[in-house]
């Protein structure tokens, strides 16, 4: 307890003072995982929108397997980045492996599922109400969908900020591709696990207060794009 | 009232029998799931200014209106629009029962509309500003759109069709849940929309309001015309005995 207590307060110490060390790795998770949500966003707005109000062949499979990688164990998919970016594997030559870009790749995967189902839900919702106005007006299928996509603009900030969170809050996927190299790869997840086992609780729970209050922030927000969509909605 | 009564007249005096009708409807059949909605009719609408079709719940009224504005193709028939470009090039515009509007602003759903019929984006403010003087509705802008009033939505959705600059515009019940000032607004605003050479055809259950604004009703019973007749003679002895009945307040499905 004595323990617990003095390792709080060090750990308070440590984020009220802008530690460099601290300071970095959280530098470095918003870097990855901003950018893994950055890329996901511009593979699953395309992606949901077409899965949400296109036509076209396999269009349902593809739906059913978007939904169900929403819940892809971490892990699994840093194996699989492994194995493909390994010195032996086909993606070896690109030396990407244990670099923040083969992080940004590995949250990626796990985030753009995420991003696109939850855009075609949001998108087949309103296509479904628009579409009569849509046919009476003549639109294209282009014009459609840019209209879709920004009646839907609060509901689908909802979408990037649960990517976010997911992004933020993965361990499994970035230790196993990023290797948590210090002052390189280390993150704020890797970070605390890798400094629990260690005993060096301060900088742990530092971090862990630091994502703990990331996380809630993400979350508010959330609700409050949600409320922000409903009154648009509703009027 | 006494003013929309006056503009009545003017429009039923420019609506002369001269021109072709809007639309002519020929043997039409319309099928939903298997079932026969509308059945072998044929019919001469939009001569004057404005037609109206009246007739109990599941007639076929709102299924007509929709093959008219080309969002459903019938199953059998031919529809023949005073347009050859009818209805490919937005001459018809189609405002529904309840307004589809986008979760935008007054003005955001106006030049939206605007930019899809192709108003270049140097003119789409000052058009969109007129549409909305149109509406009476320049002081509501800014306000989101499903946040305005059941009649301020509906005029909203009235002046968005005439954003088509259309030739014929087709209203679906505009009034049915509308209180009587908002209803006069309406009616108002469909009245100006004739002034501007647009025809009009008006589904309505308001017997007052298809005789305020009509010329001719047509009489829909069972997916079938049951009677088409100049509004005037419809109200004082309407022709068929489903009018009649309908009319007196004889609930009959
Ligand atoms: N998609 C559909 N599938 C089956 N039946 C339909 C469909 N749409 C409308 N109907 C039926 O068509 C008939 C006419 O409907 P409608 O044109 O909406 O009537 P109204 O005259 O009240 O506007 C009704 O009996 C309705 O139940
Ligand atoms: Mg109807």
């Amino acid at each position: 307890m004595q323990d617990f207590t003095t390792a709080f307060f060090a750990a308070f110490d440590l984020v009220l003072t802008l530690d460099p060390d601290l300071m970095q790795i959280v530098g470095l998770s918003l870097l990855v995982s901003g950018a893994a949500v950055a890329l996901s966003c511009l593979i699953g707005f395309p992606l949901g929108a077409a899965l949400g109000a296109g036509r076209f062949p396999g269009r349902l499979p593809l739906l059913v397997l978007v939904n169900a990688a929403m819940g892809l164990p971490p892990v699994v998919v840093g194996l699989t980045l492994y194995l493909l970016l390994s010195r032996a594997g086909p993606l070896g030559p690109l030396g990407l492996l244990y670099t923040p870009a083969a992080m940004i790749l590995a949250q990626a995967v796990l985030v753009t599922p995420i991003v696109a189902a939850l855009t075609a839900q949001i998108v087949a919702d309103l296509s479904e109400e628009y579409r009569d106005l849509f046919a009476t007006m003549g639109m294209s299928r282009t014009a459609q969908a840019a209209t879709l996509m920004w009646d839907g603009r609060f509901a689908l900030t909802t979408a990037v900020l649960a990517g976010a969170g997911r992004a933020l809050a993965e361990v499994g996927a970035v230790i196993i591709v990023g290797g948590n190299i210090d002052h390189v790869t280390r993150v704020m997840t890797t970070a605390i696990a890798l400094e629990t086992s260690r005993g060096a609780l301060e900088l742990a729970l530092g971090l862990g207060l630091i994502l703990l209050a990331l996380s809630l922030g993400i979350n508010a927000a959330l609700m409050g794009m949600r409320a922000t969509a409903r009154r648009l909605a509703d009027g | 009232m006494v003013e929309s009564n006056r503009l009545t007249n003017l429009a039923h005096h420019r609506g002369a029998q001269t021109r072709p009708p809007a639309v002519r409807l020929h043997d039409i059949q319309l099928r939903r799931g298997g079932q026969p909605i509308l059945r072998g009719l044929s019919a001469e609408l939009g001569q004057a200014d404005v037609s109206a079709i009246m007739g109990p719940n599941g007639a076929g009224k709102t299924q007509l209106l929709r093959l008219l504005a080309g969002l459903a193709q019938p199953d059998g028939g031919t529809v023949h629009f005073a347009w050859p470009d009818a209805p490919e090039k937005h001459r018809i515009a189609l405002v529904f029962q309840r307004p589809v509007l986008l979760r935008r602003s007054t003005l955001g759903n106006l030049s939206h509309a605007l930019r899809q019929y192709g108003v270049p984006r140097r003119r789409r403010l000052s058009r969109a500003m007129e549409l909305l003087a149109f509406g009476d509705l320049t002081d509501r802008a800014r306000t989101p759109a499903r946040a305005l009033s059941g009649g301020e939505q509906q005029r909203l959705a009235l002046v968005r069709a005439m954003a088509a600059a259309p030739d014929l515009l087709l209203l679906d019940e505009p009034t049915s849940n509308l209180d009587p000032r908002s209803t006069a607004a309406i009616e108002a605003l469909i009245l100006r929309a004739t002034a501007q050479g647009v025809r009009v055809i008006l589904v309505t259950h308001d017997a007052g309001q298809a005789r305020r604004l009509a010329d001719d009703i047509l009489f829909l019973h069972d997916g079938q015309v049951a009677e088409h007749s100049p509004a005037a003679r419809f109200f004082d002895m309407p022709a068929s005995a489903q009018a009649a009945a309908y009319l007196q307040g004889d609930l009959y499905l």
